[in-house]
C-alpha cells in the first residue's frame, strides 16, 4: 500500500527530520558526546570539532544539551498530546452521541475556558501550582482538550446526523457500534491530522512556557529553556539561543509537513469520502 | 438599521458580559486550585508560622472563597486592583503606563500587519496555484510553526546585533519623542507583526476563496464584469464580514504574542509585567493582568461578532 | 445586437467543439479527460434548442461554451464557436467579456444562489444592461418592471427593491429570466431553469419562460435532463450521452418518432407495466391518527394522518416538499415519536420510541434512503454493508454469510465481484441497489422507500423501479414508496396517498385517487407533471385557468 516514491518530497523531509528527532531524544545518552550537566568548557566558546555546536552560558556542551533537550521536550510534549487528545476526544464524542445536559454542560465549560487565551489561563494557574513535571502536562493537557474536544465533538455531529448512522440506529445498533463502527472510522482521518497539529501546539506552548520561565526548571531544560538560558549572549552577537529555538521551529515544521501529507492521504483512500 | 439587528447586537454585549463575568470567577478560582495551603506553596516548606499567617491575612485566606471572590470583584469594578505582594505598590497604578505602553505597541504591530496580510490574501486569491500563491502558502506555514522568541532572536541577531539600525532592547519611558519611542519599538513591533501575519494571510485567503467560489460570481462574469469588477462589486461586500472576523481573532491572537515579545525586547508592558508577577507567585497581580487580557481577548471577539451580523444582508434587510 | 437583428438566419453556429478538462484523480498523475467530443449545432435566430441528457452528458459545459466560459478548469480545446458570424474563441477575455450579458445571457438552475445576497434586485437585473451601456438606467429599470409584469411576478413596480433572500425560490427563477433578458441578447442559456422547483410552481415559472422567449424574440439553448419539460419549450431537441451528440432533429419526431434507441429509452422512460393490486382485508400496518411534530414547536407536520398498508403491496405518498411525506416515515421507523394516534403492525400497536421496540419489529420495517451515498458507511465494503443485517438479526456469520451475501448481489442484479468493493467506487444506480440488497437481507415485511429514485437519473431510477417491482413479487415485500414525482407513482403503486401541508388530502386504491372527480389540491398536482406531449403546457395553463375563473 505504502510506496516510498509516491511519497510527496515535503512529507518525505518531514518524515526524516521528525525520526531524527526520535531517533536523538530516545538514544540521547549513547548520541550526547558530553553529559547534560557537565561544565566542560568556558561560557559561550564557538563552534569548534570538539563542540560542534560551541558551549553554552555554563560553558557546557550545547550539542549534548541539544540532545537532552529534545528528549525532554519531546516526553513532555507527546505525554500532554496524549492527555489532551484522549480527553478531549472522549468528551467530545460522548457529548456527540448522547446530547442532552451532558452535552450542554461541557460545551458551556469548553466555551468559558477557549474565552481566555491559553497562555494567559496557563500563567494564571502557574502562578499558584508547584512547578514540575506532572503539573506542567497537566496544564497542558487539560487547557489544549478543550481545542480536540471542539473538534471532535463538531465531527462526531456531523457523521451522527448521516443516513448511514441512523439506518444503523433503525437496525437496532447499540451505542459502541454506532461511537466505533460507523462515526469513528470516518471520523479518524481529521482526528489524525489534528493530532499532528496539537503536538505541534504542545511543543510550541512548552518552549515558550519554559522560555518565560515557567516551564521546566533548571539544571534540565528543553529546547525553550535553552533558548533562555542563551538569550543574554545574543546582544553580544552570540547565536548559541537561536539554535535550540531553530530546532523548535525546525520539528513544528517537519510535522506539519507529515500531519499534512497524511491528511490528504487518508481522505483520498478507497471509501474516503467523495 | 432594523429591530432584529439591534436585538441581536444587545443579546451579544449582554452575552459578553456574562462572559465576563463568568471568566474573572475562572480566573479567580484559577489561583484557588491548589490542594493544599497556598500560603505555603507561595513561601515554600522553610516558611516561618509567621510569616504563614501574616500572608494569609494578607490574602484574607481566613475567610471563604466566595467571599473573598466578591470582594476582589467589587474592587475590580471601582477601579481598586488591590496591592502587589511583592512590591506593595497599588496594582491600578503600576499597570496604567505598562496598559498604555502595550497597546501603543499592538496597535502599530496590527496597523502593519491587517492591511499587509489582506493585501497578501488578495493576491493569492488572484494567483491561486500560481507560484506566488504557493510561496506565500509555504512562509505562512513555516511561520505558524515558528515560537514567537525565534522570529524575535533572529530580529535582535541581526537587526540590532550585526547591522544596527535598531535597538535590541525596547526601552521606553514617559514624554519620550514619538520618533525615539518608533525606532525602540520597530523590533517587537515587527517580530508580533510576523507573528500574526501569516494566520490571518491564510484566513483572509480562505474568506475570499469561499466567496469567489459561490455562484453569484459566475453569474457576474456570465453578465460580462472585468475580474476587478467581479471582485469589486459582488465578492468584496460579501467578504468584508468573513475577513473583520478574520482580524479579529487574529488581533486577540496578537494579545497572546505580545506577552512573549514583551519578554523578549525587555518591553516595560503588560505581558512583562504578567511574565514577572507569576514567577514571583503575585497572585493579586495575576489576576488583575489576566482579567485584562481575558476582557480585551472577549471584547475583540464580541466586535468580530457584532460585525458579522452587521454585515449580514439577511439580517439587515429582514422579510 | 441591434444592428443586425434580422428576424430569421443562422445566431449560433457550433463545430466540431472539443471541450477537455484536467481531474486529479488521488494518488495518480493528473490527466486529461475529454468531456465534450467534436460536438456540432446551429440555431437560428429567435429560435429555441432543447439540449437533453443525463449527467455527465456534456449539455451545460456546452451551453456554457456559447459564452465563451468554463466551470471550474474546463478547456475549450478545440472547435469553432459562430456566434453572429464570427468566432467567438478567437476573441480573448476581452471579446467574451463583450459579448456576455450583451449578445449571450445565462439562467441558472439555482436563482437563489445565483443572486448577490448583498445588493437589491433592481440593482442587479439592470447590471449588465448598464455595463455594456445599451440602455439609460431609467430606460433600464422601465426594461425591467416591463419583464417582471410580463413573467407575472407580484408587485411588479416594487419587487425590484427587494433582496434575493426576500423572495421566493420561483419567483427569484423569473427575476433571472428578466435579468437575462433586461439586456435584450440575442441568445439565453436556460440551465435547467425548473429543476430545482416543486412541480405545482415548475409549471408556471416554464410557462413564463415560454412566453417571454415568444414575445422577445430571443434564442435559447434550453438545458435539462427532463424529456417532457424540453419538449414543451423548444423548437429542436438535441440527445446527448457521454459528452457525444446521440440525436438532433425537431421536437415532433424526437419524442414521436425516435431514431436512435438511447432517445427512445430517455422517451419511455415512465412506462412501467404494473398490474394493480386490491387492497386485501387485513392491512399488516396501519397508520391511525397520527399527529407529530418537531422539537417542542407548536407547528404540527402531521394532522391527523391515518393510511393502511397491505402485505405485499405498495402504498405510495406523494406531496411536494414541507407536506410531511419524510416525517410520515419517521413517525413510522419511531425516528420521530408521534404526539397522538398509534402505528400498529400485525394487529399489535408498534412503541411508539425506536427505542422501545423489540429487534423483531426493526426487522420487519426496513428503510431505503434517496442520497445512497450518505446512506452507506464509506469506510465499510459492500460485503460488510449487506452482510451487517445477517449477522445482527440472524446471527449468520462467516462463510455462510458471504454466501447469502453473494446471492443477494445476484438478486440486485450485481456480480459477487462487489463484495469487497468500497460504496466510493460504485455509480449512483449500484450504490441505491446496495441499499436494497442491505434492507431486504432482514427479510422486512415493509421497505420504506423515501425518494430513493429523486437523485438518479431517468434511466436509471427506471432500472431501479423495475428491480423494486421484480423483488416485491419475488419476496412479496410491502413498500411504502414517498416521492414527489407522480409519474413513478402512476409506475408502481397500489394505492396512493396525496399529502399537503401534513395531511392526506386524497387516499385510495390508485385507480381510484388518479380518476376524477378530483379535489382542488391533487388536480393541480397531476395537471402540472410535464406529459410528453407537444401543446401540453398551453392546455395545463387553460385547464388552470378556467378552474381558478370556475372557483
Amino acid at each position: 500500500m505504502l510506496d516510498i516514491k509516491r511519497i510527496p518530497i515535503p512529507a518525505l523531509i518531514g518524515i526524516v527530520l521528525t525520526a531524527l528527532f526520535v531517533l536523538a531524544a530516545i538514544f540521547a545518552p549513547l548520541i550526547a558526546p558530553y553529559g547534560n550537566a557537565e561544565i566542560v568548557g568556558d561560557v559561550w566558546e564557538p563552534m569548534s570539532a570538539t563542540h560542534l555546536l560551541g558551549t553554552d552560558n555554563l560553558g557546557r556542551d550545547l550539542l549534548s544539551r541539544m540532545v537532552y533537550g529534545a528528549r525532554i521536550t519531546l516526553f513532555i510534549a507527546v505525554l500532554a498530546t496524549a492527555l489532551s487528545f484522549s480527553l478531549g476526544a472522549i468528551l467530545g464524542f460522548s457529548a456527540a452521541v448522547f446530547g442532552g445536559w451532558f452535552d450542554t454542560l461541557l460545551s458551556r465549560l469548553v466555551d468559558l475556558l477557549m474565552s481566555i487565551p491559553t497562555l494567559i489561563m496557563a500563567l494564571v494557574v502557574l502562578s499558584v501550582l508547584p512547578t514540575n513535571l506532572v503539573t506542567l502536562i497537566l496544564v497542558m493537557g487539560v487547557l489544549d482538550s478543550t481545542r480536540v474536544y471542539r473538534l471532535s465533538r463538531a465531527v462526531a455531529v456531523d457523521i451522527n446526523v448521516m443516513d448511514y448512522v441512523e439506518a444503523a440506529k433503525l437496525r437496532g445498533e447499540n451505542e459502541a457500534w454506532i461511537i466505533f463502527r460507523e462515526i469513528l472510522p470516518n471520523a479518524l482521518s481529521p482526528l489524525v491530522s489534528e493530532l499532528g497539529l496539537r503536538f505541534i501546539y504542545a511543543v510550541l506552548f512548552l518552549s515558550t512556557l519554559s522560555f518565560l520561565g515557567l516551564g521546566v526548571q533548571p539544571p534540565d531544560a528543553d529546547w525553550g529553556g535553552m533558548v533562555k538560558e542563551n538569550k543574554d549572549g545574543i546582544v553580544f552577537g552570540i547565536a548559541a539561543a537561536l539554535i535550540p529555538a531553530a530546532a523548535i521551529a525546525a520539528l513544528a515544521i517537519s510535522v506539519n509537513l507529515v500531519a499534512d501529507w497524511v491528511l490528504n492521504r487518508t481522505t483520498s483512500l478507497k471509501g474516503g469520502r467523495g | 438599521m432594523s429591530s432584529p439587528i439591534v436585538k441581536l447586537v444587545a443579546q451579544r454585549v449582554a452575552l459578553g458580559i456574562l462572559l465576563l463575568l463568568a471568566v474573572s470567577v475562572l480566573i479567580f478560582a484559577g489561583t484557588q486550585i491548589l490542594p493544599g495551603d497556598v500560603a505555603q506553596a507561595i513561601l515554600g516548606q522553610s516558611a516561618t508560622p509567621e510569616s504563614l499567617a501574616n500572608l494569609r491575612e494578607q490574602l484574607g485566606l481566613n475567610q471563604p472563597a466566595y467571599v473573598r471572590y466578591f470582594h476582589w470583584l467589587g474592587g475590580v469594578l471601582t477601579g481598586d486592583l488591590g496591592t502587589a505582594m511583592s512590591s506593595g505598590q497599588d496594582i491600578a497604578t503600576s499597570i496604567k503606563g505598562r496598559l498604555w505602553n502595550t497597546l501603543f505597541l499592538a496597535f502599530w504591530a496590527a496597523i502593519v500587519a491587517v492591511p499587509l496580510a489582506i493585501i497578501l490574501g488578495l493576491i493569492a486569491v488572484r494567483y491561486r496555484n500560481g507560484w506566488v500563491d504557493k510561496l506565500i502558502s509555504g512562509l505562512a506555514l513555516a511561520s505558524t510553526s515558528f515560537p514567537e522568541f525565534f522570529i524575535g532572536y533572529v530580529l535582535v541577531y541581526f537587526f540590532a546585533v550585526k547591522w544596527q539600525i535598531f535597538p535590541g532592547i525596547s526601552t521606553v519611558y514617559d514624554g519620550m519623542p514619538f520618533g525615539e519611542r518608533m525606532q525602540a519599538i520597530a523590533l517587537p513591533a515587527t517580530a508580533l507583526t510576523l507573528v500574526v501575519l501569516a494566520h490571518m494571510m491564510r484566513m483572509t485567503r480562505a474568506a475570499i476563496l469561499n466567496v469567489m467560489q459561490s455562484a453569484y460570481v459566475e453569474t457576474a462574469e456570465l453578465k460580462g464584469l472585468s475580474a476587478f469588477n467581479v471582485i469589486r462589486k459582488h465578492a468584496f461586500p460579501n467578504a468584508i464580514a468573513p475577513i473583520i472576523n478574520v482580524v479579529m481573532l487574529n488581533l486577540a491572537y496578537l494579545i497572546v504574542g505580545v506577552v512573549v515579545v514583551e519578554v523578549i525586547f525587555v518591553y516595560p508592558g503588560m505581558g512583562q509585567y504578567l511574565v514577572d508577577h507569576v514567577t514571583k507567585r503575585d497572585v493579586p497581580v495575576v489576576q488583575a493582568v489576566g482579567l485584562i487580557f481575558a476582557a480585551v481577548y472577549i471584547s475583540l471577539n464580541i466586535i468580530a461578532d457584532i460585525a458579522a451580523i452587521i454585515a449580514n444582508p439577511r439580517l439587515r434587510h429582514p422579510k | 445586437m441591434a444592428d443586425n437583428k434580422a428576424k430569421s438566419g443562422l445566431l449560433l453556429d457550433i463545430r466540431n467543439l472539443r471541450i477537455e478538462a484536467t481531474v486529479f484523480p488521488p494518488g495518480e498523475a493528473p490527466k486529461n479527460i475529454v468531456l465534450v467530443h467534436d460536438v456540432s449545432l446551429t440555431l437560428e435566430k429567435g429560435k429555441v434548442l432543447g439540449l437533453i441528457g443525463e449527467s455527465g452528458a456534456g449539455k451545460s459545459t456546452i451551453g456554457l461554451s456559447s459564452m465563451g466560459y468554463g466551470r471550474g478548469g474546463v478547456r475549450i480545446t478545440g472547435g469553432e464557436v459562430i456566434l453572429n458570424g464570427r468566432d467567438i474563441l478567437k476573441g480573448g477575455k476581452e471579446g467574451f467579456r463583450k459579448l456576455r450579458g450583451r449578445e449571450v445571457c445565462y439562467v441558472a438552475q439555482s436563482a437563489a444562489a445565483a443572486f448577490n445576497p448583498a445588493h437589491k434586485l433592481m440593482d442587479q437585473v439592470v447590471e449588465a444592461t448598464l455595463l455594456h451601456g445599451t440602455a439609460t438606467r431609467a430606460e433600464a429599470e422601465k426594461r425591467a418592471v416591463a419583464l417582471f409584469k410580463k413573467l407575472s411576478l407580484p408587485n411588479p413596480e416594487s419587487i425590484g427593491e427587494r433582496f434575493p433572500h426576500q423572495v421566493s425560490g420561483g419567483q427569484l427563477q423569473r427575476v433571472m429570466t428578466a435579468m437575462a433578458l433586461c439586456s435584450e441578447p440575442d441568445l439565453i442559456v436556460f440551465d435547467e431553469p425548473t429543476t430545482a422547483l416543486d412541480v405545482t410552481t415548475q409549471i408556471d415559472v416554464l410557462a413564463a419562460i415560454k412566453d417571454a422567449i415568444r414575445d422577445t424574440h430571443v434564442a435559447a439553448l434550453y438545458i435539462t435532463h427532463d424529456l417532457a419539460v424540453v419538449a414543451q419549450v423548444s423548437d429542436e431537441i438535441m440527445v446527448l450521452r457521454h459528452g457525444r451528440l446521440v440525436e438532433w432533429g425537431g421536437t415532433r419526431q424526437i419524442i414521436k418518432e425516435p431514431r436512435q434507441e438511447y432517445t427512445n429509452a430517455l422517451v419511455s422512460v415512465h412506462e412501467i407495466e404494473h398490474q394493480e393490486q386490491n387492497p386485501g382485508t387485513t392491512p399488516f400496518l396501519s397508520v391511525k391518527k397520527v399527529t407529530a411534530a418537531y422539537g417542542r414547536s407548536h407547528i404540527k407536520v402531521l394532522k391527523n394522518v391515518s393510511v393502511d398498508i397491505y402485505p405485499g403491496q405498495t402504498l405510495a405518498v406523494v406531496g411536494e416538499s414541507g407536506s410531511g411525506k419524510s416525517t410520515l416515515a419517521r413517525a413510522i421507523t419511531g425516528l420521530l415519536p408521534p404526539e397522538e394516534g398509534t402505528v400498529t403492525f400485525d394487529g399489535r400497536p408498534l412503541a411508539n420510541r425506536l427505542a422501545d421496540r423489540p429487534k423483531e419489529d426493526l426487522r420487519q420495517l426496513q428503510m431505503i434512503y434517496q442520497m445512497a451515498d450518505v446512506a452507506m458507511n464509506p469506510r465499510q465494503t459492500v460485503g460488510t454493508i449487506i452482510g451487517r443485517p445477517l449477522e445482527f438479526y440472524f446471527g449468520i456469520r462467516g462463510r455462510e454469510r458471504d454466501k447469502r451475501v453473494a446471492e443477494l448481489l445476484d438478486k440486485i442484479e450485481m456480480g459477487k465481484g462487489f463484495i469487497d468493493r468500497y460504496p466510493a467506487e460504485l455509480s449512483g444506480g449500484q450504490k441505491q441497489r446496495v441499499c436494497i440488497a442491505r434492507s431486504l437481507a432482514a427479510k422486512p415485511k415493509l421497505i420504506i422507500c423515501d425518494e430513493v429514485t429523486s437523485a438518479l437519473d431517468p434511466l436509471v431510477a427506471n432500472g431501479i423501479l423495475k428491480l423494486l417491482l421484480e423483488l416485491q413479487k419475488e419476496e412479496s415485500v410491502a413498500y411504502l414508496f414517498i416521492t414527489h414525482d407522480l409519474a413513478t407513482v402512476k409506475s408502481i403503486a397500489d394505492s396512493i396517498a396525496v399529502m399537503y401541508r401534513g395531511e392526506v388530502v386524497r387516499y385510495g386504491a390508485k385507480s381510484k385517487v388518479l380518476a376524477p372527480p378530483f379535489d382542488a389540491y391533487t388536480d393541480l398536482l397531476l395537471s402540472s407533471v410535464p406529459e410528453m406531449e407537444i401543446g401540453w403546457l398551453e392546455k395545463a395553463i387553460k385547464g388552470r385557468r378556467m378552474a381558478s375563473a370556475g372557483n
